[in-house]
């Protein structure tokens, strides 16, 4: 990327560091909503921040955007298409043992 | 100068820049296979909290902090390169790679003390993928190291400044990854 006007770079790490502070701070609280705001929520702004400031994809071609954004989709029909499986147990005419066994064996209480 | 890295554009963006894209597009399905396939087995698997439990949080956010901070500095090389300020862009590389020199030592650090408690590759479905995920991430993190050296060997002597951009693209790929993996490693108990 050549000739273009630079952001403040320490100012948006230091954004960024502030962030950090939140998102380690914030689950100490122990609220779940709380968590998964500052936690994950946040790393998608920090992602963001990156992305934009340091990477310049606010500048950069869009269709690089699109490329990017494709293969981030393709990461959520996966997630889509594996999860109903993976994350139960059990289904209708289906039953992962394994899966069960670890999980019953982990919740007995340790003797 | 490289003329095919920096003149030819079919796509009106330079082919070495063009290149780097479509590496981190395929590293982007890489890692989100990865994370997606972590995220859907921990919720799966409520008792991968108790695992979890016994990663060091402060551990994982010094390590942030370093890989921020030298994200930092790679994208202040690239301004240098930009000025055709060779050697400044070649010590701000150079920065660069002592963060991920430290960001290995903290990991090895962590690591060892882990091991040594019992939680191996092997301990449970949780390590599995700690140490996939986070060992996948620092082969990445040395890999950009070496890179790093390479070019900014080049970069001192004022040559093939263009490279700057590029390794400091895929080292700020590499800061988002862990951006993701901090949360979901260290602080989802």
């Amino acid at each position: 990327m050549t000739e273009h006007a630079h952001p403040n770079y320490v100012k948006v790490w230091a954004i960024l560091v502030a962030l950090l502070v939140v998102s380690v701070v914030g689950p100490m609280l122990g609220i779940k909503v709380l968590t998964l705001i500052t936690a994950f929520g946040v790393a998608v702004v920090k992602a963001y921040l990156v992305a934009r400031n340091f990477m310049h994809l606010h500048i950069e071609k869009r269709w690089v955007v699109y490329l990017l954004t494709t293969c981030l989709a393709f990461m959520l029909l996966l997630f889509a298409g594996a999860a109903p499986d993976v994350m139960k147990h059990e289904g209708q005419r289906w039953e992962n043992h394994a899966a069960k066994r670890v999980t019953h064996q982990a919740q007995q209480p340790v003797h | 100068m490289k003329p095919i890295a920096t003149t030819r554009s079919a796509t009106g963006i330079p082919t070495g820049r063009l290149a780097i894209w479509w590496v981190i597009a395929s590293e982007i399905v890489i890692f989100g296979g990865l994370l997606a396939s972590y995220i859907m087995h921990r919720l799966g698997h409520p008792e991968w909290a108790d695992q979890a439990a016994h990663t060091n949080t402060w551990a994982g956010a010094f390590n942030t902090l370093v890989l921020l901070t030298s994200s930092l500095s790679a994208v202040l090389a690239h301004q240098a390169a930009e000025e055709k300020n060779g050697p400044k862009a070649a010590r701000l590389l150079l920065f660069t790679c002592l963060g991920g020199l430290i960001f290995l030592c903290v990991k090895g650090f962590e690591w060892t003390h882990e091991i040594q408690a019992g939680f191996t590759l092997t301990a449970g479905g949780f390590w599995h993928f700690y140490y996939t995920a986070a060992g996948l991430h620092g082969l990445h993190v040395i890999a950009g190291m070496v890179t790093m050296l390479i070019i900014a060997a080049d970069a001192r002597k004022g040559q093939e400044l263009q490279r700057v951009e590029l390794v400091g693209l895929y080292w700020h790929f590499v800061d988002v990854v862990w951006i993701f993996l901090f949360p979901l490693l260290y602080i989802a108990r």
